[in-house]
């Protein structure tokens, strides 16, 4: 017989509304995808919270951590350049 | 050269770990679940998480015990979308708790076997329809003040479970509180029954905010980890602060001869608490525990089918594809 467990793990991303960006809100249990979304459904939207779920297996997802924090995004800190605000506009330029 | 190994030496690493880590929580950043922590925070976080899981769950249980006999409808509804809320709110704090890498499994069978706890309110009967009420707003209303102040804790998932609990949180309040203002103005029967369900919640309820911060033993360490926020005391004193005038309001009596008003320090002064029979409930000798854990158990072995037909409906799907 299979060992009892709890389901694998998924991570829940989340819409509010039409153009706004998927939200990471919580994980839930569920055996496959579709179980997946009506859990995060009756997890995460009681109350309207949104109109559009993502899941992802927690196992997919790679992530960074505090202590790369420095040397990972080092790279692109030296570059001022890539701000607008670096670049000095003639006295009276409009619209720019 | 010498001074240079003493330097790298494992201690002096681990307590430069120890000092980064203070500063972090003392600048007031959040711990995420893959930044390095001292173990006994991580022992600690994860023993208030699923201490507080465990409660949401169980917390379904005397509630539950009334969705049949809900005197009309509308209430009916209302308590089922109350206790759906904790189930809701029990897998948020289960969820959290699993990032600190230990799995519901586990969890749960610590829950079973006793190692696990869960907040000693949830071992008193519910006995009549008043009770709904009275843990509505005394048993939610108390655990709303400890949550809100647990929006702000060091712990990323932990602080973010608790922003959206406590967002769904003050209907449960609201609808307790309805409750025993509806029966506060019913017959006399009716209000002797919710001032009954008052005399035998107050206690408890004040109970839930944990031992006096001079006997709390964890208190001093969770503080300083920004784990808790306020003190027991702090926080008990806020609850009855602003409950025992909702209550004087709907004409409710608090069951304390020695309640009296400080005028000095502007806050209500209580009587003493019981501490016996808090430590005895703890203990495990209150009248529910053991019908909770023995209906969570077989709760949890009824469902095991469930989750072995997930299971395998899964694995065959994989194998199709």
């Amino acid at each position: 017989m299979e060992q009892d467990n709890q389901l694998p793990l998924w991570e829940v991303f989340i819409q509010k509304n039409n153009g706004l960006p998927f939200k990471h809100e919580g994980s839930i249990h569920a055996s496959d995808a579709a179980m997946a979304l009506q859990n995060a459904r009756d997890i995460y939207t009681r109350r309207g919270e949104g109109r559009t779920i993502w899941v992802v297996p927690s196992s997919a997802i790679a992530a960074t951590t505090v202590e790369d924090e420095a040397e990972f995004f080092d790279p692109s800190d030296d570059k001022i350049y890539r701000h607008p605000t670096f670049y000095v506009m003639p006295e009276g330029a409009k619209q720019i | 050269m010498s001074s240079t190994i003493e330097q790298n030496s494992p201690t002096t690493v681990m307590q430069e770990r120890l000092d980064q880590f203070q500063a972090r929580i003392d600048a007031d950043e959040k711990i995420e679940p893959k930044d390095w922590m001292p173990e006994e925070y991580r022992k600690t976080v994860l023993r208030q998480m699923s201490q507080h899981a465990h409660s949401e769950v169980i917390g379904m249980q005397p509630e539950g015990n009334w969705i049949l006999r809900a005197p009309c409808l509308r209430a009916k509804k209302i308590l089922l979308a109350k206790i759906q809320d904790e189930g809701g709110h029990g897998l948020y704090l289960y969820s959290a708790a699993e990032t600190l890498g230990t799995g519901r499994e586990a969890l749960i069978e610590s829950l079973h076997n006793g190692k696990a706890k869960y907040s000693s309110i949830f071992n008193y009967p519910t006995l009549n329809w008043a009770d709904i009420g009275a843990i509505g707003w005394l048993v939610d209303g108390a655990a709303i003040v400890n949550q809100v102040s647990l929006q702000r804790t060091s712990y990323g998932p932990y602080a973010r479970a608790m922003v959206r609990i406590c967002k769904e949180e003050s209907f449960h309040q609201r609808q307790g509180y309805e409750i025993m203002t509806t029966m506060m103005r019913g017959n006399s029967a009716q209000k002797e029954m919710a001032q009954d369900a008052m005399n035998r919640w107050w206690w408890p309820a004040l109970m839930m905010f944990g031992p006096h911060d001079k006997d709390s033993a964890h208190t001093q360490q969770s503080m300083q980890w920004r784990i808790k926020r306020e003190s027991n005391d702090v926080l008990r004193q806020r609850f009855i602060d602003k409950t025992i005038d909702q209550a004087h309001l709907i004409g409710l009596t608090i069951p304390d001869e020695q309640l009296k008003y400080n005028e000095d320090t502007k806050h209500w002064d209580i009587g003493p608490i019981n501490w016996d029979e808090f430590w005895q409930v703890v203990g495990g000798h209150g009248l529910c525990n053991e019908q909770r854990m023995k209906h969570h158990i077989r709760a949890h072995q009824d469902g095991q089918w469930v989750r072995e037909a997930a299971n395998a409906f899964a694995q065959k799907q994989i194998s199709f594809n």
